[in-house]
């Protein structure tokens, strides 16, 4: 496993998602797009009916996450991943549409391995429950769909030096499952 | 006989919202700083490094542990020879957790009803569990459940001759299954016995009970012991991404059951153990 930590730019290019393997240390700095439960199934809910999605996907990463309201002067409130494989049901489709990789927390499903590899995508965790600490590689957040849903409303965030850990590769490679394999 | 106002209950309540959102109880300090030394991983020493730097963050700059400030669990046990005046205790809790839960910034978790998924925006209601006790006293814990722990809980309908080793391995077989979606380091509270709703509410209140002291039960307390040794062998570790340190503590408490029956509940808690207590 590779402790050095490698600094990338938001959104994702191709070429540097090759590079990127499952137990790699990764600060990310650029634009993250949140969305959990409620979005994604308003997102499906517009594939659906043939609509525009509210945000372009194209080489971009979805945070799952959900803050606590900001105090005054902040940017966000707690910051931390959410569940990732409650989003399951919906990511493939993201994936195929171009959406290039994913923070969270926990195991993925079989399909969006099998997404992750054909898009060459990649899957990242963030500590979870760590939400402070996190909120402070957070500059700044604004809601820019779905307002009604609150706290699930998805917002663009600019982040520097956000530490996140690849856990599926472009290729596949699953850190929590050689975890699992090695005891 | 004591006469007191539901209006302190609502303003205890609302002070622990704030407070256990924010600085986690001593017991939980006291066994993040042994595990922080315990551990092996490189990652994982790193993962414990930044949940340490996460609370001091959280309690300076009062941002939440955090961001899923939970669902509101209150205990209230309650002296019988107390007079409750002012309103109904099951509205003042729930008043409580309102101003908690939005004069101190807290996520609203809560949705109306389990199917249309409305937001409360409040994060009540909260779910309240009473017990009637002796005395003239009011004793309130709160609890703050995230759910990302929550769902990875269980109940095992054991069969009395599954025994002692069943339920060692219904325990395992949870922790293995609730992995990294867990937000391991773990807390593992155990309910025993008692029926399917008994044993539930007996996990439950394990969390709740100081995690560095051990059941007062001597087979209870090898049992925890024997189990947290086996937990942290499973490699789970810090985030789940490998280490030794998967879970920093495990209570279980009993209660005696059916002549047909070994319920076992299993209810997980990561490393953000939330509690506070109260006594009006």
């Amino acid at each position: 496993m590779n402790r050095d930590i490698k600094r990338i730019e938001l959104p994702l290019q191709e070429n540097i998602v090759d590079t990127l393997k499952a137990g790699d240390y990764v600060y990310l700095t650029g634009i993250l797009y949140t969305a959990r439960d409620a979005a994604h199934k308003r997102m499906q809910e517009a594939l659906d009916a043939e609509q525009a999605l509210p945000i372009s996907l194209e080489g971009n990463v979805l945070y799952y996450m959900g803050p606590s309201p900001a105090r005054e002067g902040r940017p966000i409130g707690s910051a931390g991943p959410t569940t990732a494989s409650r989003m399951d049901k919906y990511t493939p489709a993201l994936l195929d549409l171009g959406l290039k990789g994913m923070i969270g927390k926990g195991k993925r499903s079989a399909s969006v391995h099998e997404a992750i590899v054909r898009n060459k995508a990649v899957y990242f965790a963030a500590v979870g429950g760590a939400g402070a600490l996190l909120s402070k590689a957070i500059v700044s957040s604004e809601v820019v769909a779905y307002d009604d849903l609150g706290t699930e409303a998805i917002r663009k965030l600019q982040v520097k030096d956000f530490p996140v850990v690849v856990v599926i590769d472009s290729q596949g490679n699953d850190l929590y499952e050689s975890v699992a394999s090695n005891n | 006989m004591r006469i007191l106002d539901v209006s302190l209950v609502t303003q205890a309540i609302k002070e622990m919202c704030i407070e256990a959102n924010h600085f986690l109880a001593e017991d939980m300090r006291c066994v993040l700083d042994k595990a922080s030394q315990e551990e092996s991983s490189t990652l994982g020493r790193q993962i414990l490094e930044q949940l340490q730097e996460n609370l001091s963050i959280a309690g300076e700059d009062m941002i939440p542990i955090c961001q899923d400030t939970g669902m509101a669990v209150v205990f209230a046990e309650v002296g019988q020879d107390v007079h409750l005046t002012g309103g109904l205790l099951e509205e003042a809790i729930h008043e409580g957790v309102r101003q908690g839960y939005i004069e101190g910034y807290l996520r609203k978790s809560v949705v109306g009803d389990p199917i249309f998924r409305e937001n409360t925006k409040d994060n009540t209601p909260a779910v309240i569990h009473y017990k009637i006790v002796s005395g003239e006293q009011v004793r309130l814990t709160f609890m703050p459940k995230g759910f990302g722990s929550e769902n990875m809980s269980k109940v095992y309908m054991l069969k009395p001759a599954d025994g002692i080793e069943g339920v060692k391995e219904a325990i395992l077989n949870a922790v293995k299954e609730a992995g990294p979606n867990a937000c391991p380091p773990m807390v593992i509270g155990v309910g025993i016995g008692g029926t399917f709703e008994k044993c539930a509410l007996m996990s439950k209140e394990a969390l709740a009970r100081p995690v560095n002291e051990g059941s007062p039960i001597p087979y209870v307390r090898e049992l925890e012991q024997e189990l947290l040794d086996k937990i942290n062998q499973l490699g789970i570790g810090p985030g789940g991404l490998g280490g030794r340190v998967t879970a920093l503590a495990i209570n279980i408490n009993t209660y005696p059951t059916h002549i047909a029956g070994l319920p076992v509940a299993v209810n997980i808690c990561c490393h953000v153990n939330r509690h506070a207590t109260r006594v009006l």
